[in-house]
């Protein structure tokens, strides 16, 4: 039996008087692979945000690996979107992923364990032979696959992806998926995005959160849910993947 | 520039000048290349032109009431406060930065004016505080640089990686369980310390430009952070020690000189870069 690596208990959040979050209730299981999908402003980047620790629930409680978030995100493997970086940054591609290791030591020089791990990272991601190349003269497939090093270098046991279809292309897009289902194997994934394609193409439960939160297994994805999700403004356009058993479900409002 | 070689054997203040010169061109390159790739240029200028509070209060109660301060000592206590009360701020957030670092400037610069104002004799350290005096460094002054100087490339050599990670990626850092607001903290504090160290040298009104240039013109030639560090290292060397000796005959001011020279590498980088 799997044992539950994450767990929300009625948990809300709100920014000032502006309710974000509404009695969310998530369980996640170990060496699952979660979307957390939504609309734009629906609480899904909060909703990761709370579980990274960066935030705290007004009530409720969330348990990340047994512990509070703060605590339990030295275990958690974070990557960011990949755009956000300052390309003028002098960084090369070792040293973004030794960056993982930071957090382990009090100061002083990275060990030869350290620089091995973060080979052994870029190994992983297929970027071993550009260790040496800088940062920013990747192109944006690259860079992600190196922030997706920096996450595994620091031994995490979950890994928090954030729009990681964002800027990424479509043959980037496929590796990414490949890269993604060979290192959940091993950990467990959870993936915010907009994107309910990719979404309901790959994972094996989807997160829902607009205020309050529903959990699918993929496979219910269907374009009521969707709709439900997104409100009845919304028309699916996007479908080049079978969603569900009964084929393809245009929505217009 | 024979002149000044001659002169350098046989004049104590103008080797300490040089000496000045040199050992503020290490923190200079280093802590130069952190405020530049971190973008906060204007936080260095607020904690630089903030110290002139400090240097106008010390001297008030050095030659008013005998204190046993000196202005350079004034200038560490203003800068470090200064470092605090900025790190506070961006800790705590809900204020706008650039009003809070405003705020900082422009009450240090009044404080100092004040203090200057109210004290006796002639007002030329004025001149010197804000457009630098390197020629008259005193031994005692060396020995103060010196301190922060090996004080600076300690801790530097010890929080690399830590600061590096708080540059690139504050959020990452936090989360992987890096004490952000401690390293932003010491980052800024190595910042005032520094400044202190290039008030010496090119006076409070131009220290921006030598934590800047060298800096900035390094970062075109490298790819990593350390490689930058040690490039703007030798580009303050050249500009602190050229200015000096071009400066030195004519006559020229020092401050002035080291600043415009360092100008010209900036842009001449930047040109053969954007050329080729």
């Amino acid at each position: 039996m799997s044992k539950t690596v994450i767990q929300i208990k009625n948990m809300c959040f709100s920014y000032g008087s502006h309710t974000i979050l509404e009695d969310v209730n998530v369980s996640i299981k170990e060496k699952e692979m979660v979307g957390i999908v939504g609309p734009n402003g629906g609480g899904k980047t909060t909703l990761l945000r709370l579980m990274l620790g960066l935030l705290q629930p007004d009530s409720g409680t969330i348990k990340v690996i047994g512990k509070n978030p703060e605590q339990a995100s030295s275990r958690v493997g974070y990557v960011p979107q990949h755009r956000e970086f300052d390309p003028l940054f002098p960084v090369s591609v070792l040293d973004v992923v030794l960056m993982g290791r930071v957090g382990k030591k009090w100061g002083g020089f990275f060990s030869r364990d350290d620089k091995q791990t973060a080979l052994q990272a870029l190994h992983d991601v297929d970027l071993y032979d550009r260790r040496n190349s800088a940062f920013a003269e990747l192109s944006g497939g690259q860079r992600q696959r190196t922030l997706i090093a920096r996450a595994l270098a620091s031994s995490a046991e979950l890994l928090f992806f954030d729009e990681p279809t964002a800027n990424v292309d479509s043959s980037a897009e496929r590796n990414l998926y490949k890269l993604l289902s060979k290192l959940n194997e091993d950990l467990t994934i959870l993936i915010v995005s907009h994107d309910v394609g990719f979404v309901s193409k790959y994972v094996s439960t989807v997160v829902c959160v607009n205020r309050s939160v529903l959990i699918h297994p993929t496979s219910e994805l269907d374009g009521q849910t969707i709709q439900n999700i997104y409100g009845k403004e919304l028309a699916i356009v996007r479908h080049n993947h079978c969603c569900s058993e009964k084929g393809h479900t245009w929505v217009n409002s | 520039m024979g002149e000044f070689l001659r002169d350098l054997q046989t004049y104590t203040f103008l080797q300490y000048a040089l000496l000045a010169g040199g050992l503020s061109s290490i923190s200079c390159g280093i802590i130069g290349s952190y405020v530049t790739v971190r973008r906060i240029t204007y936080i260095a200028g607020a904690i630089a032109h903030c110290t002139l509070g400090g240097m106008g209060a010390a001297r008030f109660l050095q030659k008013e009431h005998a204190f046993p301060v000196t202005p350079l000592q004034g200038a560490v206590a203003a800068a470090l406060l200064a470092a605090c009360i900025i790190a506070w701020f961006r800790k705590k957030g809900g204020q706008r930065q650039d009003t809070v670092l405003s705020a900082i400037w422009s009450i240090g610069m009044a404080i100092g004016i004040f203090f200057i104002s109210k004290t006796g004799g002639y007002n030329e350290d004025l001149m010197s505080y804000l457009f630098g005096d390197i020629l008259m460094v005193s031994k005692n002054d060396l020995i103060l640089i010196a301190i922060l100087d090996v004080f600076v490339v300690g801790m530097v050599l010890i929080f690399y990686n830590q600061l590096i990670a708080v540059c690139f990626d504050e959020e990452f850092a936090r989360i992987s369980g890096v004490k952000v607001d401690l390293f932003e903290l010491l980052l800024l504090l190595l910042i005032a310390m520094t400044v202190v160290l290039l008030v010496q040298v090119v006076g409070i009104v131009m220290v921006v430009a030598m934590l800047t240039l060298p800096a900035a013109a390094a970062g075109k030639l490298v790819k990593q952070l350390w490689q930058m560090m040690a490039a703007a290292i030798l580009l303050c060397l050249v500009c602190t020690t050229g200015g000096l000796a071009i400066s030195y005959q004519p006559d020229f001011p020092t401050g002035a000189t080291i600043v415009i020279l360092a100008g010209a590498i900036y842009f001449i980088v930047l040109f053969i870069k954007k050329w080729r």
